[in-house]
């Protein structure tokens, strides 16, 4: 199961990196949700993934008597997750409204702030 | 910890439960996380009153200073102090641990935070406030100190998020073209930078089981003794992460596309505050977690800090924007803390710490002044600025000051780290390293000079009077006293040195060997 699942992660980063490439800045978005996705899983998968075993110390042990997943990750994994969706929906409105301001979602024509030909400083006193 | 069963039946809380009670000097270590995350909460809610917002950031903030004040002399009495979140010792709680490299940055970060906060309430005006200034510079303080004073590498990760997110709010506040414009640069660039640390944050804990520093530090330290850990693959992850965050070349390219355009007290908070935050992260884990592990790529840092030195500084010269300008030698600056970081001697690591102290209140000083120039002169176009020094001598004065700091002359700031840098370089043999950043210092010196030779010194262009509005008494109350305490700080620091060389001696010490670092967290350490 591990195995499948690091594939799929490996498959998630290769699109998110090959998406986050492109210019335009829709594709950004969609390889930055995906990547954020990618990473979620792969922590996901890093806390073990066991089927149906409840991660509890029955009364007597210290320990839990067999191998069961590691609910911190899944923890961590949640926090990710809040995290990763409000700076999305900050990217999507950015997005937005820079589509809207500037005309364009290629990057290569944002040269608002750094201007194609930005005038050269002063050659002499 | 795990897999082994105990002969009681109970288990034994105290190994996981402080029962100590906490005194109120404990809580000085949470202050300055704490403090302003709340008051951010309630400038929100007080956001129709204006006129009010900036008295709610600098009450705040000067507590916070003070705090962190209270706690460096309780850290340099005492050592680290630990604080365990509800009381939940690690590896199992979250904690907090100030040791001197956490409490020199915060202190110094807090004290910037308010001389910005002190700048705005002339410069940030109704539109600024209403639209949240001061709740996002609070949460962004709060971000920062929480980055510097955790001791749990993902509460890092999340504290990383949490400055990032006010840094979005910060830098799209005024909704200019040229401000979207950067703001899609930076957003998405520290995004997959943030991303990249997550990843390092989550092989970390499936390789070792734990995510607290102190703990980590010791485990690590077992694996390198016995071999077979993939701790490069991890060290490749997190130099990325960091050096993007720091903006080192070559992943730097977010920071002069964007820093320029908002506001100038957010650049100056900016350019103070997040690369550092970046120095700060790549210091701990390189120094403390992988020792060693790090002449891996010894080599790439070395090619590091001479590109982005060299680069910074050449950038800083071919720029007309006196912002860009300053935007490059925040890079310039970067490649001389990346030469402690790649040198890794104790030695270099003190002058990285000094260096990285030094350059959060000079370039903060230096936008803040840009500030005060654009206002007078209406522009921050260097071929059309100048007749400053005929306007304001105190002003040219301290900007002078200030190019002379960021240069590294003597007896400002800038000085002793760049002899502690140089000399660190020299004794471990890399002496090409040095000669980059000697000559990249010189060449950011005349990038700067130049800045002031044309605003300041000289008086017409082309024969004509260049047009200067001088600033009334009020105006040059907030812009000028703002900018004086940090100029007295920087020549503060370079006359007397001791005070701050020994404070990044100890935090220096405190990375190479973290043993006081750990046994602040003793009742778990094995």
């Amino acid at each position: 199961m591990e195995f499948i699942l690091s594939l799929l992660v490996g498959v998630y980063f290769a699109a998110s990196v090959y998406l986050m490439l492109s210019r335009h800045v829709i594709r950004l978005l969609l390889g930055a949700a995906l990547l954020s996705n990618a990473v979620n899983l792969l922590i996901f998968t890093a806390g073990r993934l066991v089927h149906e075993v409840p991660p509890v110390i029955p009364l007597g042990l210290t320990a839990p008597p067999t191998v069961t997943a590691n609910p911190l990750p899944q923890a961590l994994v949640l926090t990710a997750i809040v995290i990763a969706f409000s700076i999305f929906a900050f990217l999507l409105v950015l997005a937005m409204r820079a589509y809207q301001e500037l005309g364009t979602d290629d990057t290569d024509h944002m040269r608002v702030a750094e201007p194609v030909d930005a005038p050269r400083p002063p050659q002499g006193y | 910890m795990a897999g082994e069963t105990a002969s009681s039946s109970y288990v034994d809380l105290s190994v996981a439960y402080v029962d100590a009670t906490i005194t109120a000097a404990d809580y000085l270590v949470v202050l300055p996380v704490a403090g302003p995350l709340i008051m951010s909460a309630f400038a929100l809610m007080m956001r129709r009153q204006p006129h009010l917002q900036p008295w709610i950031a600098g009450i705040t903030l000067g507590i916070i200073f003070i705090g962190n004040l209270a706690l460096t002399a309780r850290v340099l009495d005492s050592g680290p102090v630990f604080m365990a979140m509800g009381r939940w010792l690690p590896p199992f709680g979250i904690s907090f641990n100030a040791d001197a490299l956490g409490v020199i940055m915060a202190l110094t970060s807090s004290l910037v935070a308010l001389v910005a906060v002190l700048y705005s309430a002339k410069s940030v005006d109704g539109d600024g406030r209403r639209y949240g200034f001061y709740p996002f510079l609070l949460m962004l303080t709060s971000g920062v100190s929480g980055a510097f004073l955790t001791a749990d590498l993902f509460n890092l990760y999340v504290w990383f998020e949490v400055l990032l997110i006010s840094s979005f709010g910060l830098i799209v506040l005024g909704n200019s073209h040229a401000q979207l414009d950067g703001a899609v640069k930076y957003a998405f660039l520290n995004l997959v930078a943030t991303t990249l640390f997550l990843i390092g944050v989550g092989y970390t804990y499936g390789l070792f089981g734990t995510l607290n520093m102190a703990d980590l530090s010791l485990r690590i330290a077992e694996a390198q003794a016995t071999g077979g850990m993939p701790l490069a693959t991890l060290g490749a992850l997190f130099v990325f992460a960091f050096a993007m965050k720091a903006a080192a070349f070559p992943l730097n390219f977010w920071l002069p596309a964007s820093y320029h355009t908002p506001n100038i007290v957010t650049s100056a908070v900016f350019a103070a505050l997040l690369t550092k935050v970046g120095i700060y992260a790549l210091l701990r884990v390189a120094g403390m977690l992988y020792p060693g592990n790090f002449e891996t790529f010894q080599d790439v840092l070395i090619w590091i800090a001479a590109l982005t030195s060299l680069l910074g500084a050449a950038g800083a010269l071919a720029s007309t924007d006196i912002r860009k300008i300053l935007g490059f030698l925040v890079l310039s600056g970067i490649g001389a803390m990346f030469v402690g970081i790649a040198i890794a001697t104790p030695d270099g690591l003190r002058g990285t710490i000094l260096y990285a102290v030094h350059s959060i209140l000079v370039m903060a000083a230096l936008y803040l002044a840009a500030g005060v120039i654009g206002r007078m002169n209406g522009s921050f176009d260097l071929r059309s600025v100048g007749g400053l020094y005929r306007a304001s001598p105190f002003f040219a004065a301290m900007f002078l000051i200030l190019v002379f700091a960021i240069s590294g002359l003597p007896p400002f700031s800038g000085f002793w780290p760049k002899v502690i840098l140089v000399r660190a370089s020299m004794v471990a043999g890399e002496g090409w390293l040095t000669a980059a950043y000697l000559v990249s210092s010189f060449i950011a010196m005349i990038a700067i000079g130049r800045v002031w030779l044309f605003a300041f010194w000289r008086d017409d262009l082309d024969g004509k009077a260049i047009p200067v509005t001088g600033l009334s008494l009020d105006e040059a109350r907030a812009y000028l006293t703002p900018i004086a305490i940090l100029v007295l700080v920087i020549v503060g620091l370079g006359i007397i040195a001791d005070p701050a060389v020994n404070l990044a001696s100890l935090a220096a010490v405190g990375l190479v060997d973290p043993s006081a670092y750990v046994t602040a967290i003793s009742p778990v350490a094995p």
